[in-house]
């Protein structure tokens, strides 16, 4: 706890700077990521985060020193020679491309953790924190290091700023673009590129294992709360930030934990979080849509029943006690069906006293408009269909409670206010 | 007479010797021909016939195998603004995060330039062209909401946005409402009264006269290319439409299960 607030009061300054490292390393990788997203590219982050190991370990044993840009220039040929390698793959060979990317992913891979183990048993007197480079450490995020990767996530959200339109219409409509001559190839390549440079900055907060999921999980949660691209971008990096945040926190609060694990679950969490209650798109906003529905539905056939039994006993103001009521809708539950009455009176179209009920003037108007579209349904069915009349009740009994005022006009005027449906009963007007 | 090509008097586009493979097994043999300026042209032949791929490999979409393609007498780099190509709309992703307007305004984007963004006569382009399809009232709904004859009217406007003298419009009317139907030919008929040449893929031979001036019939060769009356016969749709050349299907196949090349090298 206390370690906790000592990391949000900021007052170190070691604090602040891995803060903000781990910041703009996953926000830019979030960035980036969104386009592989688009394109529908996401597994193609997973092998370059990959491939980058033995790129890393090569750098080191050449040169015999942690040197960052030396690790990122070794990063980058790696992961980015793979990369190449599944494109060569795709194109001259008979192997689709998911099979392409397992075969170069983990080939890179295990070539990448042969020669860390080889580093590790061997006589390397900087090799301590190599192995970060498995599932990242936050903390390691420091001095000339955090310099390097800073100015690198910067460049890369320059970047996309700069290539944003340009970016958007290759993920969107390729071909569209290459027609009205964007140099494509080149754009594709710099795409390439920047996930490349996002993944080798990445991993030091992240580790190259669980390095795909900061590129692709923040945008896939981002695409959740809106259609507009640009909030979706701003929001993946938002997401991407926080997640980074977080990991920079754990790496406070408890040196010895592996950051990348921390960051990811974080980012899943909103990512599930955004999947659950996320509005329009979210599973909980559907559900609740479609209890609205069922509701309006129930509803609406009560009060059509109550509009029927009101002409059979020619007073719409006529009471029934609940039994009457569910002697006529002995399909709803008896619970449902009080529900359903509950809801009536209070938006007012039902009047209840003592234990019965009757029509309130609103309550009127509205079964006779639901009676009123399930027969125009069925004139329209038996008119343009050309069904017979008595197989277009069951459609009528659903489209009665989805039709809208607006296709309801046209409804009638496409029939010409007919005044009596298939089975010869009258349509009410008002 | 098995084959009818005629030469256009005012060409705006000439294709020389072209073919095309998939896999080195050849899709279109040796396509000759010139198409007139200012006219509505289809491009018609049975399923699998190379209809798309005339236009793609004339798009540049595809490497040629030989020949060449040349508009407006220079290489389509050079006039690349005075051309404008309609993918399938089957092709792209609908559910992308992306507004109608902003699709439209993409048609834009190589007049723009790199790095800058649509100014405000874009815009105003771009509104204009929804207005041209009957879609200004949907420039602010998500592409995801739109109907079959929406998105193409959509990828219409799109093209329109680019101001080009050329267009090649992929399959425009397949899963489109007769609506759309009608709303595209009217614009399409505009066009070339304009002088812009139009060429549409297109494999309803019902509505074919009476939409094109011109008409290319194709079944991987070139059968005929001509004035709509000269080309719609009977004899020539029959040649196009009927005999299956088998021997020739067979010595692609050989081409491709034994890995020749195409040409000489």
């Amino acid at each position: 706890m206390e370690a906790l607030l000592e990391f949000l009061s900021f007052q170190d300054p070691s604090v602040r700077m891995v803060t903000l490292g781990a910041v703009i390393l996953t926000a830019s990788s979030a960035l980036v990521g969104s386009f592989t997203f688009l394109k529908k590219k996401a597994l193609i982050g997973d092998a370059v985060a990959h491939a980058v190991l033995p790129g890393v370990c090569l750098a080191f044993l050449l040169s015999g020193e942690k040197n960052p840009l030396l690790l990122i220039i070794g990063a980058f040929i790696t992961g980015w020679l793979s990369l190449n390698i599944i494109d060569f793959v795709t194109n001259e060979s008979k192997i689709k491309e998911d099979t392409a990317i397992a075969l170069v992913l983990s080939v890179f891979f295990g070539f990448g953790i042969l020669l860390l183990t080889f580093i590790q048993h061997g006589d390397y007197a900087e090799q301590s924190g190599l192995d970060h480079f498995l599932f990242g450490q936050a903390a390691s995020l420091v001095g000339e290091d955090l310099i390097i990767f800073l100015s690198v996530g910067l460049l890369l959200i320059a970047l996309i700023l700069l290539f944003f339109k340009e970016l958007t219409l290759i993920s969107f409509d390729r071909q569209f673009a290459q027609t009205s001559g964007l140099p494509v190839k080149w754009l594709e390549l710099l795409l390439t590129s920047m996930t490349v440079l996002a993944v080798v900055i990445g991993i030091q907060a992240v580790g190259v294992v669980l390095m795909a999921a900061m590129l692709i999980t923040p945008p896939a949660a981002a695409r959740y709360w809106t259609d507009y691209l640009p909030r979706m971008v701003l929001l993946a990096a938002i997401f991407g930030a926080f997640s980074g945040f977080s990991g920079a926190l754990i790496s406070y609060v408890s040196p010895a934990m592996p950051t990348g694990p921390w960051i990811v679950m974080v980012a899943t969490t909103i990512a599930l979080l955004s999947i659950l209650f996320a509005p329009a798109r979210g599973i909980i906003f559907k559900m609740k849509r479609q209890q609205e529905n069922q509701l309006k539905i129930l509803t609406e056939n009560i009060l059509k029943s109550f509009y029927h039994l009101g002409q059979k006993h020619q007073d719409m103001k006529h009471r029934y006690s609940f039994d009457e009521i569910h002697s006529i809708r002995p399909s709803i539950p008896k619970p449902r069906l009080k529900k359903g009455l509950r809801v009536l009176e209070k938006e007012g179209f039902l009047r209840k006293k003592e234990n019965s009920y009757r029509l309130s003037a609103e309550g009127t108007e509205k079964g006779k408009r639901v009676v009123k579209l399930h027969r125009l349904w069925e004139v329209y069915l038996t008119e343009y269909l050309y069904l017979d009349p008595d197989h277009v009740h069951d459609s009528a009994e659903t489209m009665e409670h989805v039709i809208t005022p607006e296709l309801e006009k046209k409804l009638e005027e496409m029939l010409n206010y007919p005044d009596r449906d298939p089975h010869d009963e009258e349509i009410p007007y008002t | 007479m098995k084959k009818k090509i005629l030469q256009a008097d005012n060409p705006v586009t000439e294709v020389h010797d072209l073919t095309v493979t998939y896999d080195r097994k050849p899709v279109l043999w040796d396509i000759d021909l010139t198409l007139p300026k200012g006219s509505v042209i289809g491009v018609m032949g049975p399923n699998g016939a190379g209809k798309s791929t005339l236009i793609k490999a004339m798009m540049g979409l595809l490497p040629l195998a030989s020949g060449y393609v040349k508009m407006f007498d220079e290489k389509l780099d050079d006039v690349r603004e005075q051309v404008s190509y309609v993918p399938q709309r089957g092709t792209v992703d609908w559910d992308f995060p992306a507004l109608v307007k902003d699709v439209v305004l993409m048609g834009r984007y190589s007049k723009i330039g790199l790095f800058k963004r649509p100014r405000q006569s874009d815009k105003e382009i771009a509104m204009d062209c929804l207005r041209k399809v009957n879609m200004e009232a949907f420039a602010e709904r998500q592409i995801s909401q739109l109907s079959g004859g929406q998105q193409q009217r959509v990828f219409l406007a799109r093209a329109l946005a680019q101001h080009a003298d050329l267009y090649f419009m992929d399959e425009p009317f397949v899963g489109v409402d007769m609506a759309t139907e009608k709303a595209i030919v009217d614009l399409l008929q505009e066009m070339s009264a304009k002088g812009k040449t139009v060429v549409v893929v297109h494999h309803d031979l019902q509505t074919a006269r009476q939409y094109f001036d011109w008409i290319v019939l194709l079944n991987t060769r070139l059968v005929a290319s001509g004035p709509t009356k000269e080309v719609l016969t009977d004899e020539l749709l029959a040649e196009t439409y009927g005999g299956k050349l088998t021997l020739l299907n067979e010595v692609s196949q050989e081409i491709k299960n034994k890995e020749f090349p195409n040409r000489e090298e």
